[in-house]
């Protein structure tokens, strides 16, 4: 513990505009601009998704417009079968990079972990401000293949070998497209790593006095725990990006074998192991998903007991459930290559692990919902969104039940099946933990409140809009629906499309539903009802302070801190709850075990 | 800071601990006895002591990735063509531990000098300044490296072993660069005498880290290529 | 709101059930012999996970039901048992749940993976590239000539680049676009990538595996039911993978020697 009541921050109050809004060292300002990094990035995945959704119902359907954004791509406006690809590959780079790591852990955790750890800043504020630049300058690397003359890469976001080092003879965009993707996503691991760099040190170094580390509420520990697993994931893609990047400009040849001849020509490359990409490429990949999901978990956690008004059955519990994920998931990333051509043998070693992971995530689910029991549940968008996440998690949860066994992996692999595995977790679970928490810090963050009608409607149709979407596609892949066809023109795939259309308008009207919480973001923002400091009567460190903050986030005075971050069913003078500032002494029967 | 003169306290270097963050970086209890009130009026917190590792965590996980990387494809095809290893590289590593001694003597002269027996040390940086120098010449010794095998036409895609040396060396001599950055933000913060003793532990230790990372790195290529 | 809540999640899990329970979109009919162990263990894990979904769904949807809106001067309390009981609850039967699944699963998976192929399997081999597949049967001889990518050539339609002329063992070998399997006969086949990462699926044989650019993979399998079935490609090759596939005729014996006669006639 340490005391650190005495010191100002290394970085005076911005005076500047540039200083201020651009290139700040403030770590709140740095996770706003994550924020709207993120909020950019998912407005581009989604409509991407529409695009593919439309093409995939409607398959010599003109998207009116879509020929602006590529002639060649989309003649008239009808996607040719190579601008799917590219458009798919698009969307999930951006989405699982540019979304579900940045919005949950780099913007949230930015603004808040300093804060509810009683810090007044990050440690290395000049390498945090770098982290988001480095991170924002990857952004615009991907979204330059868009301006290439054959397109982005077509190679998904997972990017296989040897179809992502052979060159342009593979496909369009798999020449420069591939080195912009590879790229991008190099300076993106760069910029996730001067992030990890601050968030670790932050929670082990800057606690203030009294924060032990069974203190910290469980979103801080997501953000740790996180920014640990980023440390090891994305210090291994990195170098994988490295190598592919060699392969297509320096003539090495680390993924692609000899004796390939793709399009009549015989490739130049040889001895590499396309497996070798995998093994990279997953190492990290597995980790990646638990990135985006494990601050929502804390997140979830975090806005569910604040509306309970009852801590969770166990915190220590919860903790250690996301440890628990956080280390299994290194054991399991083999899941992903069953087929794939790897030893069968490996296949059962990573089977095991997978199927174990299902216990610490059953452990969280029982405990959020146990956690209810007897509670004094108040419903509000960001509790709603913390509920949805809960069911969200099951559903998408239990067909990984499925995928974890390498038998029944085999009809299902490259499924749609496995689409709606994931798209529940993440683009779903995971989306419903960043709408939780905005709607939950917003009123910090902003100092207004966001508009709670306009909250609740973007939750239901959300809720119920994305069931009708992803729920169908597990069918889909029961009955065989290969993913990544841009058409679906083979005998067995006919009698499925009408469930396609069924899931593209359902897309279509639940990304309607996104707009109404843009709406609100921006309307709030502006002309929000004034927030209080504490509108939630909630008890950790970040409603202790102002509202927004001000630049050191304490006014110069840190807090001490007294109780566990979860003191709520008390009765003290403040009501049922005891902040965790607040030197009062109050007889609690549900003090951390 | 108190200006009473008495006689100057007989400090052993040695025994300057880590004091957290107690203020000046744990030299703040030491009256200097020279008069110069100069050392150490920093407000700026002391900087994190876990930071370094994850730095250094994130480079051994970039490295063996590397290292994975390299064993993989060594096995999974025919054409790797193993090559004797230019020699300078040994005389390099020689000059990369003997960095490693001179940063270390540094250290315990300028622990002397900021913990106020200024006048027993004249020019505290001298030694860093040799640190700074023997890193220098071990990256021109790996460009002399580099282009002896180029001489030997030994390129970066000649062969799947010359990729991986080029990949690996060009990798770790690209951070000793920036551990030769840190080794001047050291320099420059020491001159205005506003060093933190843990911004130069944490140099320290990232420096170290190279030599270690270096000796590994040696042995894989010496043994594999 | 909460109730709402509540009835809305009870109505998503049911209907969502409900396609699964009336075998809507059902896995097609099984026509493998090693096809029963995946469907069982596929049957065993639906019970399981629709159970543990509809259980978890139901409990969320009372317990926000019952908990929320309360009275102001209600207590809150605890479930009995706390987070112990839960822990217990979890490890015990989630964790005999996964193992039994994991332990019964292996017989599943080494049927396909770790058993070899018997003696007399008939060896055909399949090569995937930019977007088709092609197959090559050994001929009389029972050997498969060397391949020669350089000597790939579409136009004159040697897809696996055989040399006819330097090579003995190529010679009697057929290459067909199509292909035939005697039923119940056991079938190794040998996977070849010409270009890049494909993958062999048939559903109804419940076969998938990636072909391996640089690796000759291979599979073995005995097909039970004679039909048409198709072969699709499932990992991402390009802009022609949607469209990347070959028919499976499982034939009679005599039918499938009539028409590798007829193949072998035709190279």
């Amino acid at each position: 513990m340490h005391d650190l009541a005495a010191h100002a921050v290394h970085h005076g109050p911005p005076t500047s505009f540039i200083r201020k809004y651009v290139f700040s060292l403030d770590h709140k300002v740095i996770g706003k601009q994550y924020y709207a990094l993120a909020l950019v990035a998912a407005l581009c995945g989604m409509v991407l998704s529409w695009m593919m959704r439309i093409h995939l119902a409607w398959n010599s359907a003109a998207i009116p417009g879509l020929q602006l954004l590529s002639k060649t791509g989309a003649p008239g406006g009808v996607m040719t079968p190579e601008y799917y690809l590219q458009l798919m590959t698009m969307h999930g780079t951006i989405m699982v990079f540019f979304v579900l790591t940045t919005a949950p852990f780099a913007a949230f955790g930015n603004f808040f972990l300093p804060i509810q750890v009683g810090a007044e800043d990050m440690p290395f504020p000049r390498f945090n401000m770098m982290s988001f630049w480095v991170t924002f300058a990857g952004f615009l690397v991907l979204m330059s293949s868009f301006t290439l003359s054959d397109g982005p890469t077509l190679g998904g976001w997972t990017q296989y070998a040897p179809l992502n080092a052979v060159g342009s003879i593979a496909g369009p965009g798999q020449g420069l497209g591939v080195v912009l993707w590879a790229a991008s996503i190099a300076l993106f691991c760069v910029g996730q790593l001067l992030g990890s760099l601050n968030f670790i040190p932050t929670t082990l170094d800057l606690r203030v006095k009294g924060m032990s580390l069974m203190r910290l509420p469980l979103s801080a520990w997501a953000w740790f725990i996180t920014s640990c697993m980023g440390l090891t994931a994305f210090a291994v893609l990195m170098p994988a990006c490295i190598l592919v990047i060699l392969d297509h400009v320096a003539g090495t040849s680390f993924f692609v074998p000899s004796g390939l001849v793709v399009s009549d020509q015989l490739v130049p490359h040889s001895g590499g192991s396309t497996l070798l990409w995998q093994h990279l490429f997953w190492f990290f990949g597995h980790p990646e998903v638990y990135i985006a999901i494990v601050p929502g978990i804390g997140i979830v956690s975090h806005v569910l007991i604040t509306n309970m008004r009852k801590p969770m059955l166990s915190q220590r519990v919860l903790i250690y459930c996301m440890g628990a994920l956080a280390v299994l998931s290194y054991m399991v990333y083999g899941h992903h290559m069953f087929v794939s051509g790897m030893n069968p043998i490996s296949a059962l070693a990573f089977s095991f692990p997978t199927l174990v992971i299902t216990i610490p995530a059953t452990i969280t689910v029982l405990i959020w919902t146990f956690s209810l029991y007897g509670s004094k549940l108040r419903i509000n968008s960001a509790s709603l969104f913390a509920l949805g996440f809960i069911s969200m998690f099951v559903s998408g949860g239990v067909s990984g039940f499925f995928l974890a066994q390498p038998s029944v992996d085999i009809p299902l692999h490259a499924t749609y099946f496995v689409v709606g595995h994931f798209h529940m977790v993440m683009g779903v679970a995971a989306m419903f933990g960043i709408f939780a928490a905005t709607y939950f810090w917003a009123p910090k963050m902003f100092g207004r409140m966001m508009n709670e009608t306009l909250g609740r409607a973007h939750f239901w149709l959300s809720f119920v809009g994305t069931y009708c979407i992803f729920m169908p596609f597990h069918y889909l892949g029961m009955a065989g629906n290969v993913r990544r066809y841009s058409s679906f023109v083979d005998d067995f795939l006919q009698p499925l499309i009408p469930v396609h259309r069924f899931i593209t308008v359902a897309a279509l009207l639940t990304g309607a539903a996104q707009l109404i919480f843009v709406y609100n973001l921006i309307h709030s923002r502006f002309w929000g009802e004034p927030a209080p400091d504490n509108p939630w009567e909630a008890t950790s460190l970040e409603w202790s302070t102002a509202t927004p903050p001000p630049w050191d986030n304490f006014g110069g005075k840190l807090p001490v801190v007294y109780h566990d971050p979860y003191q709520y069913g008390v009765q003290s003078s403040v009501g049922d709850y005891v902040m965790q500032a607040s030197p009062e002494q109050v007889k609690t029967e549900h003090d951390e075990k | 800071m108190a200006t009473t003169v008495h006689e100057p306290p007989q400090i052993d270097p040695r025994r300057l601990r880590d004091q957290g963050h107690s203020g000046n970086g744990g030299w703040g209890k030491f009256v200097p006895t020279d008069g110069d009130l100069h050392v150490a009026l920093d407000h700026s917190p002391p900087p994190s002591s876990s930071a370094i590792y994850v730095v250094l965590f994130a480079i051994t996980m970039m490295f063996a990735a590397f290292t994975s990387a390299l064993i993989v494809r060594k096995g999974s095809s025919l054409d790797w063509r193993t090559f004797t290893l230019p020699s300078i590289l040994y005389f390099n590593t020689l000059l990369l531990l003997a960095s490693s001694v001179t940063l270390e003597v540094a250290r315990r002269r300028i622990a002397t000098f900021m913990g106020g027996l200024k006048s027993q040390v004249e020019s505290p940086a001298r030694w860093l300044y040799v640190t700074l120098f023997l890193g220098l010449l071990f990256v021109a010794g790996q460009y002399a490296a580099w282009s002896q095998l180029r001489a030997e036409g030994l390129y970066l895609a000649t062969n799947p072993s010359s990729s991986f040396f080029y990949v690996l060396t060009v990798t770790h001599a690209l951070h000793v660069l920036g551990g030769l950055g840190g080794l001047i933000y050291v320099i420059r913060k020491l001159s205005k005498s506003v060093l933190h003793r843990n911004q130069l532990v944490a140099t320290a230790r990232y420096w170290h880290f190279m030599g270690i990372l270096w000796l590994y790195l040696l042995l894989l290529l010496w043994m594999k290529i | 709101m909460a109730k709402f809540f509540a009835v809305t999640i009870i109505v998503i899990a049911i209907l969502s059930a409900i396609p699964i329970l009336r075998h809507t979109w059902a896995m097609p009919e099984d026509i493998s012999t090693h096809g029963y162990l995946i469907d069982e263990q596929m049957s065993e894990t639906m019970a399981e996970a629709g159970i543990a979904f509809l259980a978890a769904q139901f409990l969320l949807a009372i317990f926000v039901w019952k908990f929320s809106n309360p009275r102001p001067d209600a207590k809150i309390k605890n479930f009995p048992g706390g987070a112990k009981a839960l822990v217990v609850a979890a490890f015990l039967v989630v964790g005999i749940e996964v193992l039994a699944l994991g332990v019964f699963g292996v017989k599943a998976w080494a049927s396909v993976y770790l058993t070899p192929p018997s003696a007399n399997a008939m060896p055909i081999q399949v090569q995937a590239g930019q977007f088709a597949f092609y197959f090559r049967y050994p001929g009389p001889d029972g050997t498969f000539g060397p391949l020669h990518p350089e000597l790939i050539n579409e136009s004159t339609q040697n897809f696996f680049g055989l040399d006819l002329d330097h090579d003995a063992d190529s010679k009697d070998d057929i290459v067909t676009a199509e292909m035939a399997i005697p039923v119940n006969k056991e079938i190794h086949l040998l996977m070849h990538s010409k270009d890049l990462g494909h993958s062999f699926y048939v559903r109804e044989l419940r076969v998938q595996q990636d072909f391996v650019p640089g690796l000759d993979v291979s599979l073995h399998f005995t097909a039970t039911k004679i039909g048409r079935y198709e072969i699709v490609c499932t990992q991402l090759c390009g802009l022609g993978h949607y469209n990347m596939k070959a028919y499976l005729e499982v034939m009679s014996q005599q039918d499938f020697d009539d028409w590798l006669k007829k193949e072998a006639a035709m190279q």
